[in-house]
Parts: structure tokens; C-alpha cells; sequence
């Protein structure tokens, strides 16, 4: 009897197990409110897994953006309204999202998740459909596609792979005397080894001796090796293409085997995020890295400090990126573009909203921007950014003017750079 | 192009990293070794050891091994409580073969995700007075920042060994899943054993999460970066010996790090795995089993 | 055996009309997720379920599957039936020669050789530039899709047989001769050997069908996402479904993985588009371990309990009074 009774207890305990499950499931749906035919803005976004930290953060804008919208009485009149799914950061759930959101949902406008592995998915389903894609932080995702209603707010330029390094290099062969050699390193995974495959292209235009070129595998955690290497080599310049894990580990090991080079930095993810910048400290004076947005004079741009003070507010709590420079007003840009075009336009017509995309020069929190005919910024603005007097353990000093210089593009340069690096 | 820098250099800090793994593996070692429990969850504890470390260091600024020490208790008894569910769920009925990994595997994807629900997934690091600093002999450099996770984790491996050699706990331990009957005529309860076993090897991730922090910043799903290379010396210095795991740690450590300076970093966990792969099949009972 | 057959070709009749009638692509994206999970399901439980070897590696198998595809189209441009096979046979021989070197060993050390090889086959992809290595490789989709309105509808049916094709197999193992054989080598493999069981052989062959299926499941994959790079191919979740599925649906019969994939993928992909959190992995993590411990059976497992319960109450109906 008792076996009966163990059975009957462990039927019951999976029961309640899946009732549970049922009841959270119910308890999280989203709970939509109905406005009078609202507009709907579909995406899928990396809410879990490897990317939700800067996924979070994009939804966080994102949202700020429509309620600045809605406020001022959205898009055609009509309230916004926004439809998105977690696509876990894995691309396989980014083409059934997409269809739902087009098939189901029936929304009228969409843009895309964060980063290329969850825009290229999506891609030939939107192209069928013939909607204009607004896309966040994807390199080079059109090169293969060739839609000419894809847009793409990261400011890499026109060749994105190339003009993604073309600061670091311009900057390099303006010194005198020119360096004569270069290390290349790239960490193994698309967005990094894409970057240094750019700068291997500029640096052959410019002449420079490529001295070591080697890949090391994504979120190594011994990375000392590979600086000893490097500085074996004796490299001049050091151009770095690296995530989070991999950036933070070469800034130190640089700084504890007294790396010395005239400029040591470019494509190194993760510098830009504020737990990252406070914890390296003054490990990171003088390194010359890519940044999207820095709060110098010559990058404020109209809204985007009431956009940060939105997002600060917001980011509390919420364990995101607590600054948000890198990512956030570029997530608030690419609906602000949208939104201008749809409401300049005066209705959901895909090809006319393209069109003027394509013809426009957009004021935005992240400044002017216009488009090239595939859908880049027309002309890059990657900004090439210096560290400069980085006091340890201070979150705020990030928060001002004179810690992160802009030292590229030309147009929006804030100081001079400091040659050589150690 | 030989260079006598480069070669010692990464001799050091392959055994620099070596320490550091060893510490990682060590709680494996026990578990999987002497208890032959596969806990594939185990670096996803050594993550959560991370993390608490973080909460004490952000909050108290207390130095991160110190952290990790305070946690030790609270981990021995988090250890046995899971051994205790894992004998009643499994072990007793003969199941822990197929469901035992399993549940271990959903262990690790749970823990995984509240750590995510609870921290986020922003990157963690500590602060400390020693990380960014290196002491140099001759040309040979010693950052500290790896040099203190060596030191700890090999000096926690050690005793280990010790403790598992030298007192009759110990000794229980090593003979619990080898002779049960000789165990119970010394008078010694092998589930109580195996019990005290689980908490010391989840008492290690402990430990070896202040290491992780120091060495580098932490996410909720590194744990799974792990899993591979700690089974894999663990099986390569011989089931359930922790010398020869840390001789297997200390090794892979040099050889990754011998890839990574003279040849090509990416190739570095294919050498480690390869190694495993061709040892188990051709001697699996580990580099430094007995046959 | 006619009726399994009826019922195969009922599900394959039903695909074709489902595209046909259908013309929500939605269902056919989803379709495909949930039908590469029974088949990843499907081909773990022919190794892991029958004999008891686990195979952590899966999504390893997999993803070579895929790249070999990747590869075959890059260099000869061959049609997709064509790369299937090719990745199954690829993955099938991986399989072969993994089991050769391990199978003789107890199960813990397969189980840790399928993890290293994983690794050690993501890192030589991941080095390998001719598909694209870290970066990754695009695949457009192919304009022709056949008679289907669109090419997911055909992806889905190449899927479906697939499918069909596994659990046939699966189902063929476990009721023939081998199957038998099979099952005395989960339950006590020395007396399996002594009984005259060809119990290396067995295995091999469970390892080697493994193989091919998770190949094949792998092969349309790029061809469904259109970019693919290792950490997408070697994803977790793939690895994590494949043994998940068939605990939680039972991995005693062949038809315990279907039935934990249909329910665990279907609940997967409904959470996708209702809860938008971590929430929804915690449940499949909680849910998971809830099987394992209470349900160690499987669904399956739970309902022959009941009912074998109801038998003997109905044998012995004064069984009760003794409470």
C-alpha cells in the first residue's frame, strides 16, 4: 500500500509542479492594453542569454522613445504600441518571431534584435513582406542581402568592416615619425574577427608590417600569453578586436607585463560599459578604443542629456549598463528615424518611407544622420575615443567631459591624442 | 625564433593558471572521483561563489578570498543538503546513472537562471589592492592578480589531499565508493560519508569562485565554459586523485599557455580536449591512474 | 506494424495539407524548431534512452551537420537532399569512430568524450575559414521552393520526413532482435555479454544512427537561419532539449522522446511569445528537474504506473480496505 501511496504523493507533487509552471506562465503574459487603434512596433530582442545585457538596455531607450512619442501624440495621430518577443539571444527563434509579429500580431512596423546573429534571420522574411527594417548594431548584415529598405544605425560607414578601423589608422600614420609595424589580435567571434579583418585591409593600404596576427578563442580567460607575444613581436601599434571577458583581460595583463607600444587598443568591447570602465581604472589611460558616444561637448547633441537622464532613471535597479552611452541613445535613434520618416510621410507606405529614408538627414540624440544607398551611415563616425586621467573606483567621472577624448572623426574631435601610448 | 623570456614566461603562467584550475576541479575530483556522482553543476557553484564574493567585496570591501572563505560553511551545508536529495531521489533506487546526470544538468540551468533574475547579466568584478600588480623575477613576471589564485587554490588542493590521506574521514571518503562493506565494518555510515564528502567539494566552489572574480570579470553563464576542461583533468590525472589532478591542471594550464604564446591561441582548448579524447581512449583509467 | 506505418503516412498526409491549407508562416517556423527538437530528441534516445550512454556532445553532432552542409553548398552548390545525406553520413562515421574509441568504457567516460569532442569540434570550426569560421557564414535562401508557397514550408517537410524517418528507426531498434539486445545492455551489460550479446557491435550501430539523425537534423540548418557561426550552431539549448526531451517524455520506448518533444518544444515555443523573461527557462529548468526526481519514467513512465495500478486494483478490488 504504501507504493501506492508514494505514487499517489509524487503524482500530486508533479502536478502541483506543472500547475505552477501554468500559473507563472499565465501571471507573466503581457497584459496589452487596448487603445484605440494603436500603432504597432514589432521586434524581438535578447532578453536572456549572452547579449540580454545590452538587450535590456536597448528596450529601456526603446520604451523611453515611446512614451517621449506618445506624449507629444505618437505616430499619424495614432498611440504606439510595441510588440516584442526574448529571442534568448539564439537565432534560431528570430525567423518564427518575425513571422508571428507579421502573420499574427499583424504589426505595422518592425525593427531589429541587437546584433548581426539576430537581424540576418530575420532578414528574408521582412525582405518578402517588403518592410523597411530599422536595425540595431549589425556589421555588414547587407552585404549579402542587398535590400534597399535596410537601415542600420551603428555608425560603422558605408564599408563597414573597413571604416570600422579607419580612425584608429588615420591617427596612427598622422604621427611622426610613422609607425612601421602593427599586431593584429582577434577574438574568436563574429563581430571581432569582422573588425580586424577591416584593419588587416588598412593596414596593408597604409603599408605597415603586420608582425603577428593570430585569434584566441572567445571568453579565454588566460589571455597573459598572448600579450607576451605580442610583445615579443615588438609591435609599434596593437589594433585588439575583443568582447567583454577577453577586453578586460588584456587591459590588465598589458598593465602587468608593461606592454609598450605607441597606440594599443581599436575593437575592444566591453571598455565602453560602466561596471568595466570603474573597475579598470586607471588601467585604461591612453588606450586609444572605438566608442559610439561620449559625453564631450562637441557630442551633445539636442536631447540626447534629457534622453541619459531618462535612461539613468530608469536603468536603476534594473541591472543594465548604469550609464548606457554606448548603446541606449543609438536604440532611442533608430525609432526616432523611423517615427520622423513615418510621420513626415503621412502613412505606412514601406516604399515612400524608404524612400525618404534614403533622401533624408536625420537630427537625432545621436546627431545627423543620413544613409548610404546600402543602408550604413554614409559616412562613418566611429569615434576613436582616449582614456585619459582615470581616477580608480569612480563610476561618475565617466559621466563627464575630459575623461574619454574624442580624438576621431575630424568633426567632432575633442582634444588632441597622446602619442605614445607607454 | 626561441627566446629564453618567452619560454619560461609561459611556463610560469601556465602553472599560474594551473593553480587556479586545480582549485576548480578539486571539488569535481572528490565528487566525481571518490563518490562517482557526475556533478556537471559544478561550475556553475563555483559561478554562484563568485557571486557572493562580489555581494561581500562591493558591500564590506572585504578582500575576495576572505569572501569566499566566509561562504565556505554556508557552502559544506548547501553540499550536503544536495547530497541528501540526490541519495533520496537517485542513488537508493539504483537510478543515478541516466537521471543523476540529468538532474545535475538541470541543476546547472537553474542555478544559471536565478542567478540571472537576481544579479542580471551586467558583468561583476571585484576590487582588490593586489589586482594590477606583478612582482618580477628577472624577466620572469608574476602578476598578481593570477599569482594569488595560484597560491590559494593549489594550497586548498594540498590540503585537501592531506585531509583526505592523512584523518579517517579522509580516508573514508577515498574508500566510500571502491569497498562499502569494508566501510561499514570499520563503522562508518557511507551515506553520512558521502555526505560530508558532497559538502567539502561544494565548499571548494567557494573558493574557487573568489579566484574566478579575481582573475577576471564574471557572468552567470561562464560556468559553462568550465565543464569540459575540469572533467577533463579530472580524468586525466586519475579518477578521485587530487594530486593527480592538480599535476593534470598545472599541465593543461602549460600547454594552453605554450599554444597561446608560440602558436596560435584559438587552437588552445582543442590541445586540452584532444588530450582528454586521446587518453580516455587509449588509457582511461588517467595519466596518473593506476592501471 | 501496419498501423505504425498508417500512422506515419497520416502524419506525413497531414504535413502536405498543413501547407497546403495553411499559409501562416508562423506555424511552419515554429513547426520547424519543434521538429528539429524530436529529431535531436529522437536520435539521443537511440544512444542514450536504449543503451544508457549519454551523449552530452549532441548539439556537436549537430553543428557538423550543419557545416557540412555549409561547406557542400559553398563548394558544389548540391540541392538540399543531397547535403542531408552528406551530413548524415559525415555524422554518422563521427559517431562510429567516437563509440569505437569509448564504447568499451563504462558510461561516464562516453559521456565526457562526447563533451571534449564537442569542444575540440567547435574550435576546429571555428578555425575553419573556408565556412566562415568565428565570423560566420551567410546562406540566402533559396529563391525555387518547389510546388510550397515558400521555402519554410519545404524546410518544414524535409524536416517532417526527417522525422519520420527517425522514429521509424528508433521504433524499428527498439521492437527488433537488436532492440532486445539493446535494452540487456542498459540493464546489466555484463550479463549481457555473458548472455552471447554482441554488446560492442550493438552500440556501435545505436552510435553510428545517432549520428546520422543529429546530422540530419543539423544539415537544413543554415539553410532555416540564414547566418550560422559556431556559437549559434553549438548552442546549449540544443544540447540541453536533446536529453531533456526525451527524460521528461521517457526513454524507455520510442515513442517517449516524440511525446517529451512535442511537449516540451510546443511549451517552448508558446513561452517565447507569452512570457518575455527568464522566467520562461526557469520553468523548463524547474520542470526538468521535477521530472527527473518525480517522474523518473518519463510521461511515459508515469502513465504505465497508473494504469498497471488500475490493473491490479481491478484484480484485487478488497486491496484497498487494508489502509
Amino acid at each position: 500500500m504504501f507504493m501506492k501511496f508514494a505514487m499517489r504523493r509524487r503524482m500530486l507533487a508533479l502536478c502541483g509542479m506543472v500547475a505552477a509552471a501554468l500559473f507563472l506562465t499565465q501571471a507573466m503574459a503581457p497584459t496589452t492594453a487596448r487603445a484605440a487603434e494603436p500603432i504597432k512596433i514589432g521586434f524581438s530582442m535578447a532578453l536572456t542569454g549572452a547579449l540580454a545585457g545590452a538587450g535590456k538596455a536597448a528596450l529601456i531607450a526603446m520604451e523611453i522613445w515611446r512614451e517621449d512619442t506618445n506624449k507629444q501624440g505618437g505616430l499619424l495621430g495614432r498611440q504606439i504600441e510595441f510588440v516584442y518577443y526574448d529571442d534568448s539571444t539564439s537565432a534560431s527563434k528570430v525567423p518564427g518571431i518575425y513571422t508571428k509579429l507579421l502573420n499574427i500580431d499583424k504589426v505595422d512596423l518592425v525593427v531589429s534584435s541587437y546584433g548581426t546573429n539576430e537581424i540576418s534571420p530575420a532578414m528574408p522574411i521582412i525582405m518578402r513582406k517588403g518592410l523597411v527594417f530599422m536595425s540595431l548594431f549589425g556589421l555588414a548584415v547587407n552585404d549579402r542581402f542587398k535590400y534597399d529598405r535596410y537601415f542600420q544605425i551603428m555608425p560603422a560607414g558605408p564599408v563597414p568592416k573597413e571604416d570600422w578601423s579607419r580612425g584608429f589608422f588615420d591617427l596612427a600614420m598622422a604621427q611622426n615619425p610613422k609607425p612601421k609595424s602593427i599586431a593584429l589580435l582577434a577574438e574568436d567571434a563574429e563581430f571581432a574577427r569582422n573588425a580586424v579583418a577591416g584593419a588587416r585591409i588598412n593596414a596593408k593600404k597604409v603599408g605597415l608590417n603586420i608582425v603577428y596576427d593570430k585569434t584566441f578563442p572567445f571568453g579565454s580567460k588566460n589571455v597573459t600569453p598572448v600579450i607576451r607575444a605580442i610583445k615579443a613581436s615588438g609591435a609599434e601599434l596593437i589594433y585588439i578586436g575583443s568582447y567583454p571577458h577577453g577586453s578586460v583581460g588584456l587591459v590588465k595583463a598589458a598593465n602587468e607585463l608593461g606592454l609598450k607600444a605607441k597606440m594599443f587598443g581599436g575593437g575592444m568591447v566591453g571598455l565602453q560599459f560602466a561596471a568595466i570602465q570603474k573597475n579598470l581604472g586607471p588601467m585604461l589611460n591612453n588606450i586609444v578604443n572605438y566608442d559610439f558616444w561620449v559625453p564631450e561637448p562637441t557630442l551633445k547633441f539636442e536631447g540626447v542629456e534629457a534622453f541619459l537622464k531618462k535612461y539613468q532613471a530608469a536603468a536603476k535597479g534594473k541591472k543594465v549598463d548604469p550609464l548606457g552611452h554606448y548603446l541606449p541613445p543609438y536604440a532611442y535613434a533608430y525609432l526616432q528615424i523611423l517615427g520622423q520618416a513615418v510621420n513626415t510621410i503621412g502613412s505606412l507606405d514601406q516604399k515612400a518611407i524608404a524612400a525618404h529614408i534614403h533622401a533624408t538627414t536625420f537630427n537625432t540624440v545621436v546627431g545627423p544622420v543620413s544613409f548610404a544607398e546600402n543602408g550604413e551611415w554614409a559616412k562613418t563616425r566611429t569615434l576613436q575615443v582616449q582614456f585619459r586621467d582615470i581616477e580608480p573606483n569612480n563610476m561618475d567621472q565617466f559621466n563627464h567631459a575630459g575623461k574619454r577624448i574624442v580624438l576621431y572623426p575630424k568633426s567632432v574631435k575633442s582634444g588632441e591624442i597622446v602619442y605614445p601610448y607607454k | 625564433m626561441f627566446s629564453g623570456e618567452l619560454f619560461f614566461n609561459a611556463i610560469v603562467s601556465g602553472l599560474l593558471i594551473g593553480g587556479f584550475y586545480a582549485a576548480v576541479a578539486l571539488g569535481l575530483s572528490i565528487t566525481f572521483g571518490c563518490l562517482e556522482i557526475v556533478n556537471i553543476a559544478h561550475p556553475t557553484f563555483v559561478i554562484f561563489g563568485s557571486y557572493v564574493t562580489y555581494i561581500l567585496n562591493v558591500n564590506f570591501g572585504l578582500d575576495p578570498i576572505l569572501a569566499g572563505l566566509v561562504f565556505v560553511p554556508a557552502f559544506f551545508v548547501l553540499g550536503m543538503f544536495l547530497y541528501r536529495f540526490y541519495y533520496a531521489s537517485f542513488e537508493r533506487a539504483g537510478q543515478e546513472s541516466l537521471n543523476g546526470l540529468a538532474f545535475f544538468f538541470g541543476l546547472m540551468f537553474t542555478v544559471e537562471v536565478l542567478l540571472i533574475l537576481v544579479y542580471g547579466v551586467d558583468y561583476r568584478l571585484v576590487s582588490a589592492p593586489y589586482i594590477g600588480q606583478t612582482w618580477h623575477l628577472g624577466y620572469i613576471d608574476f602578476p598578481l592578480r593570477q599569482t594569488v589564485p595560484f597560491v590559494v587554490g593549489t594550497a586548498m588542493t594540498i590540503g585537501v589531499y592531506l585531509f583526505l590521506s592523512k584523518t579517517f574521514l579522509g580516508r573514508a571518503i577515498k574508500a566510500v565508493s571502491q569497498d562499502r562493506l569494508a566501510l561499514q565494518l570499520m563503522g562508518a555510515d557511507p551515506i553520512r560519508v558521502k555526505q560530508y564528502a558532497m559538502g567539502i567539494a561544494i565548499a571548494t566552489a567557494a573558493v574557487a569562485g573568489s579566484l574566478l572574480i579575481i582573475l577576471g570579470p564574471v557572468e552567470p553563464s561562464q560556468g559553462r565554459l568550465y565543464i569540459g576542461r575540469v572533467f577533463a583533468m579530472v580524468v586525466l590525472g586519475g579518477m578521485g586523485s587530487v594530486s593527480g589532478t592538480l599535476i593534470a591542471a598545472l599541465l593543461i594550464g602549460v600547454i594552453e599557455s605554450f599554444v597561446a604564446t608560440f602558436y596560435g591561441p584559438s587552437w588552445a582548448p582543442a590541445v586540452s580536449f584532444g588530450l582528454l579524447f586521446i587518453t580516455l581512449a587509449l588509457r582511461p583509467q588517467g595519466m596518473f591512474g593506476r592501471a | 506494424m501496419g498501423r505504425f506505418w498508417l500512422g506515419a503516412t497520416g502524419v506525413f498526409m497531414a504535413g502536405l495539407l498543413f501547407t497546403g491549407a495553411v499559409d501562416n508562416e508562423f506555424y511552419f517556423f515554429s513547426g520547424y524548431v519543434i521538429l528539429q527538437g524530436l529529431i535531436m530528441a529522437t536520435a539521443w534516445n537511440i544512444l542514450g534512452g536504449f543503451t544508457g550512454y549519454v551523449n552530452f556532445g549532441s548539439a556537436g553532432f549537430f553543428a557538423v551537420g550543419a557545416y557540412i552542409s555549409v561547406a557542400l553548398h559553398q563548394a558544389l552548390a548540391l540541392p538540399l537532399p543531397f547535403l542531408i545525406l552528406a551530413s548524415g553520413m559525415v555524422c554518422g562515421l563521427m559517431g562510429l569512430a567516437t563509440g569505437y574509441l569509448t564504447l568499451r568504457l563504462k558510461g561516464i567516460y562516453f559521456a565526457i568524450s562526447t563533451l571534449a569532442m564537442a569542444i575540440v569540434l567547435e574550435t576546429v570550426i571555428t578555425n575553419w575559414e573556408y565556412v566562415g569560421g568565428a565570423s560566420g557564414a551567410y546562406i540566402l535562401t533559396p529563391k525555387d521552393s518547389l510546388f510550397f508557397a515558400s521555402y519554410v514550408e519545404l524546410l518544414f517537410m524535409v524536416m517532417l520526413i526527417i522525422a519520420i524517418a527517425a522514429v521509424a528507426f528508433a521504433r524499428y531498434l527498439s521492437t527488433s532482435r537488436t532492440g532486445k539486445g539493446l535494452t540487456a545492455i542498459r540493464d546489466d551489460e555484463l550479463a549481457a555479454e555473458c548472455m552471447g550479446v554482441p554488446t560492442l557491435r550493438l552500440k556501435l550501430v545505436s552510435a553510428t544512427a545517432m549520428g546520422v539523425f543529429m546530422g540530419m537534423a543539423g544539415a537544413p540548418f543554415p539553410f532555416f537561419i540564414t547566418f550560422v557561426d559556431p556559437l549559434s550552431a553549438f548552442s546549449l539549448f540544443i544540447a540541453v532539449n536533446a536529453i531533456a526531451m526525451p527524460l521528461i517524455g521517457g526513454t524507455k520506448v520510442w515513442y517517449g522522446p516524440v511525446i517529451g518533444a512535442l511537449i516540451l518544444g510546443l511549451t517552448q515555443e508558446i513561452t517565447t511569445v507569452t512570457i518575455s523573461s527568464e522566467l520562461n527557462l526557469l520553468i523548463v529548468g524547474v520542470v526538468l528537474i521535477g521530472f527527473i526526481t518525480l517522474a523518473p519514467g518519463g510521461i511515459v513512465g508515469l502513465v504505465q504506473d497508473f494504469s498497471r495500478k488500475r490493473l491490479r486494483s481491478k484484480a484485487a478490488p478488497s486491496a484497498g480496505g487494508d489502509r
